[in-house]
């Protein structure tokens, strides 16, 4: 870094900007800007800057960069990866007040909002024009669509619907050097490279995006939602192998182990699955009337044929709700269980599903943990759920090694490293074990293209090498390692 | 109790926290800041970072603390059960008790909640002055004078009913018709005061139905004001009087006959088949004073209900008669978010002939009222009424029914400051009038 910078000057160059109350600096207030959803990464930032345009935010990044610090954009915190971390003593640009919906296209099906816009007001803005926003993550009650495009976030309806990529024509981006560039256009053909798509899954690393149009979907006339009820994991994940192998395309394939169905039917999400089952499997078809009614038989034979105990289908839009909040909950849930919960991440081919599945339990219970597993069948993402204390540096330490040998085993099943929560500071070590040295220099000057002083969100997805993974009981020390 | 052992009561609470941050977009004054520190889950986080010594109890605690409703929207979203209305009392006190809160507004609240509210022949008095003065035209004469606090609080002031419509209940009202069983009335220390007829009403509805109603005369103020402003020791005297107050008076009576359709199957706790509160702030206080007195409050907690919920439970007898009219129900964040009690008052409603339940988008938000808090905070009270006003607008009730009376002062003055056609009414209200 270069000369020590002199915070007050910073302080008082980003409250001309943004006024002073959108400006956060006392020590409490740093304090709960220091972790996201992650929570034993954590790193204060120096400041918290709240803008409300794409001006004050090209100007904000302005100032950081005159005063040679680190920024990072943030939405609602809620990534599970650390990315929303302010490594190096960086500013915190908040993009949560930038949440206005500023078109809505019909008849050309997209919609164009500010980052901080939440996932569902978004859907629930555009439900009386017959259409909404696709993906879905299980946070979207609360995440916005600016951490949604840097995080690539999926859901449970990517199975037939991709993810963000899929649903984002353009971006209005503020550049580290405080310029404003727009990419992509609104009829989703850009000419040209790409580069909406290098942007979306950039985790925040490209720049700050203050704007994006993205892709409406039109409701499906019928949606069918069916619960599988299965004696145990491994017989659900053959049921998802047997309904694709069939042909059949659901829109949604989602498994909740017996640990977090107890723990979801303890909250107030319960939903009424059953508390002595293995593993439920949520399923949900949808499209033409008069298709979704023989796919869902269809499912339901096969989910059967597999060993089903039963298979309830949803008989109303309340109950199907149901069944949804009860998944879209399940990580709060497990906070019953205890302080922390750290959910991992990782893809396997589909037809490895069961194998894996029972080599991720097995590990857990070799180091004592308590693991869970709710997640995105369909797809091959893996969401193994550990229960712990950060506080107990033992425990920590196991989670992390746990953490670790999922991550192997996964690669090794010909997997990759994550499937939405992006790399973040937490994964950012096992890039290894998916890219060689060439494939992330090439990664790395595509970010310098963008980001010449790697001024924007420091410290994530790039090995450091200097850092070791040592549990560390305070889970404090994220902040004293160099970003560089 | 010490500073420090405050800290160390409610830090166990704030474990149950995961970070998962499913509360934040329940939360108003996250809405309306965009800030974590200003979210549920920051604030757990400003709670059990300062538990922990992990920074100073310190101002943004203290602004925090108070800058939270308590309309607990984020326990309704919580899927970790993180207990927020408990643990924002106890960090109310705790900060009062480390001198974090000076200024005008402490004062006024205390002298309101010490002196004023828990005394009913103190409170009925300075009323009697204001309605004296609000029938004479004097409090305008002197408004000008004012400070401007003192003017902003005036626009919130309800207007004060006569003496003699502020007559306390009589202390037993018989049944009428068939009797199915026997009930308390929990009547509020302002209620009588300010919305007498509203508790008149519910008394009619509740005898209508064939409960006898008690009215215990030594029952107290609920405590919920003073609990939710830290004054966690006068809410436990109350509570304990109460206790004392509904439990006598229960035993006076013969044990009621448990006839079918009544509320408890089983022997009631304090002798009567329910408490019976229509205010839902003091309901969901009454509810939980097992958590301010343990096990002794227990027995009356238990038996506490909404008078809709209540109602709803029992099943009306008869058919009311029609109102043909537009009415919006709205949730009080005590009633949906405390207490649980959503349905039960749009089912009552809904069983009117002619009337029409219209949805808004916004019925589970808070109003920004909360006890005094459109005083203490007038800046972030106003928008979030706003929003809630924008709402309601939009589905053009002709009456909006909320079961609160906070909440219906300010409704009432918001939609009057709007010029909003439109009544306010306790859901109760309008089953006493369709009877
Ligand atoms: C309960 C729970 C369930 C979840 N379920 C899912 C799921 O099903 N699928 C899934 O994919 N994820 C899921 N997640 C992870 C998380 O919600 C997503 O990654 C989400 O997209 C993050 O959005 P956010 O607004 O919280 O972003 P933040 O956490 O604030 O930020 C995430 C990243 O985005 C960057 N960022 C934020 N705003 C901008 C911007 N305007 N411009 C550039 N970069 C920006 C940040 O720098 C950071 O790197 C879940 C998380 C939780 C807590
Ligand atoms: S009680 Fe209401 S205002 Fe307070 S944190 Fe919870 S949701 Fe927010
Ligand atoms: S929803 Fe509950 S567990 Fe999740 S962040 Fe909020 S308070 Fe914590």
């Amino acid at each position: 870094m270069g000369p020590t910078p002199n915070p007050s000057s910073l302080e008082a160059s980003l409250r001309d900007v943004v006024g002073a109350d959108q400006v956060l600096t006392r020590p409490e207030e740093l304090f709960v800007y220091e972790v996201d959803g992650l929570t034993h990464h954590s790193a204060r930032p120096r400041a918290v800057v709240l803008p409300a345009t794409t001006e004050e935010v090209a100007r904000v990044v302005k100032v950081c960069r005159r005063h040679e610090v680190p920024f990072v954009p943030r939405g609602a915190g809620t990534g599970l990866s650390g990315g929303a971390l302010a490594l190096g003593r960086g500013v915190i640009i908040e993009c949560a007040r930038m949440n206005s919906i500023l078109q809505i296209e019909p008849e050309d099906r997209y919609a164009v909002v500010q980052p901080g816009v939440v996932n569902t007001d978004l859907s629930k803005a555009v439900l009386h024009h017959g259409l909404f926003y696709a993906p879905d993550p299980s946070s979207q009650l609360v995440c916005t669509l600016g951490g949604n495009v840097a995080e690539n976030s999926g859901g449970p309806h990517t199975l037939k619907y991709g993810t963000t990529t899929d649903h984002v024509l353009a971006l209005e981006l503020v550049l580290p050097d405080g310029s404003v560039v727009r990419l992509g256009s609104p009829s989703g053909w850009p000419a040209g490279y790409d580069l909406v798509g290098a942007v979306v899954g950039s985790e925040g690393t490209l720049g700050v995006v203050t704007e994006a149009t993205v892709r409406l979907s039109p409701i499906p006339e019928r949606t069918e939602t069916l619960l599988g009820i299965f004696p145990d994991v491994v017989s659900a994940c053959r049921a998802v192998g047997a309904i694709i192998r069939s042909g059949l395309v659901p829109a949604a394939m989602e498994i909740v182990d017996r640990r977090t169905i107890e723990a979801v039917e303890a909250s107030v999400y319960a939903a009424g699955l059953p508390t002595d089952a293995g593993a439920v499997l949520i399923m949900e078809l949808d499209g033409a009337a008069v298709a979704v009614g023989a796919q869902a038989e269809r499912t339901r034979a096969l989910s059967l044929a597999e060993g089903a105990r039963d298979v309830q289908v949803a008989r109303d839009e309340q109950e199907r709700q149901r069944f949804w909040r009860a998944r879209k909950g399940a990580f709060g849930a497990m906070g019953r269980l205890a302080p922390d919960l750290y959910v991992n991440d990782a893809v396997v081919p589909r037809r490895k599903l069961p194998e894996i599945l029972e080599a991720v339990c097995a590990i857990g219970d070799r180091l004592g943990l308590r693991l869970s597993n709710v997640f995105h069948a369909g797809d091959g993402n893996l969401h193994p759920n550990i229960s712990f204390d950060r506080r107990d540096a033992d425990e920590l330490a196991r989670v992390l090694q746990a953490g670790e040998e999922i991550l192997r085993l996964c690669v090794e099943a010909g997997g990759v490293i994550s499937g939405e929560h992006g790399i973040g500071t937490e994964k950012r070590e096992y890039m290894g074990l998916l890219f060689s040295d060439d494939d992330l220099e090439a990664m790395k000057k595509l970010r310098a293209a963008f980001d010449p002083t790697l001024a924007c969100n420091p410290g994530k997805l790039f090995p450091t090498t200097r850092i070791c993974f040592e549990a560390n009981p305070k889970a404090r020390g994220y902040d004293q390692v160099p970003f560089e | 109790m010490t500073e420090v052992s405050g800290l160390e009561a409610l830090h166990p609470g704030t474990l149950d926290c995961v970070h998962c941050g499913m509360c934040l977009t329940s939360c108003p004054t996250y809405q309306v800041t965009g800030r974590e520190t200003s979210s549920p889950r920051g604030r757990v986080y400003l709670l059990r970072g300062v538990a922990e010594g992990e920074i100073p109890l310190a101002e943004t605690l203290a602004e925090e603390a108070y800058l939270c409703l308590g309309c607990r929207a984020c326990e309704t979203a919580c899927p970790s059960g993180v207990a927020f209305g408990s643990l924002l009392e106890q960090a109310r006190s705790v900060v009062d008790r480390a001198g974090l809160r000076r200024g005008w507004a402490k004062r006024i609240e205390q002298f309101a909640l010490r002196t004023v509210v828990p005394r009913p022949r103190v409170l009925h008095g300075l009323l009697g002055a204001v309605s004296v003065a609000q029938r004479l035209g004097l409090d305008r004469l002197v408004l000008p004078w004012l400070p401007r606090r003192w003017r902003e609080m005036h626009g919130l002031l309800p207007r004060i009913p006569a003496a003699s419509e502020r007559r306390r209940l009589p202390e037993v009202t018989p049944a009428i018709g068939e009797q199915r069983g026997r009930v308390a009335f929990f009547e509020g220390c302002i209620m009588p005061e300010v919305f007498g007829a509203m508790n008149r009403a519910t008394v009619r509805v509740l005898a209508s139905q064939g409960f006898e109603v008690v009215v215990p005369a030594a029952q107290r103020c609920c405590g919920a004001l003073q609990a939710h402003a830290g004054e966690l020791e006068l809410a436990t005297e109350l509570a304990r009087a109460n206790v004392i107050a509904f439990g006598q008076a229960g035993a006076q009576g013969d044990a009621p006959e448990n006839a079918p359709g009544t509320a408890s199957a089983t022997a009631p706790a304090t002798g009567f088949d329910a408490i019976v509160v229509n205010s839902a702030g003091c309901g969901a206080a009454l509810r939980e004073l097992d958590h301010w007195i343990g096990d002794e409050g227990a027995p009356l907690a238990g038996q506490v209900r909404d008078v809709c919920e209540f109602l709803d439970q029992v099943g009306m007898r008869g058919t009311p008669r029609p109102l043909s009219k537009r009415v919006a129900y709205d949730d009080p964040c005590h009633l949906i978010h405390a207490q649980g009690v959503a349905d039960a008052p749009r089912r009552l409603l809904e069983a009117i002939p002619e009337l029409e339940l219209v949805a808004h988008q916004d019925p589970a938000g808070c109003c920004g009222a909360a006890g005094i808090y459109n005083l203490t905070h007038p800046e972030m009270s106003a928008a979030i009424l706003a929003k809630k006003l924008d709402a309601l607008e939009a589905a053009r009730p002709a009456i909006i029914a909320t079961g609160n009376p906070g909440c219906l002062m300010q409704l009432q003055a918001g939609a009057q400051s709007r010029g909003m056609n439109v009544r306010l009414a306790h859901p109760i209200e309008l089953l006493a009038e369709t009877l």
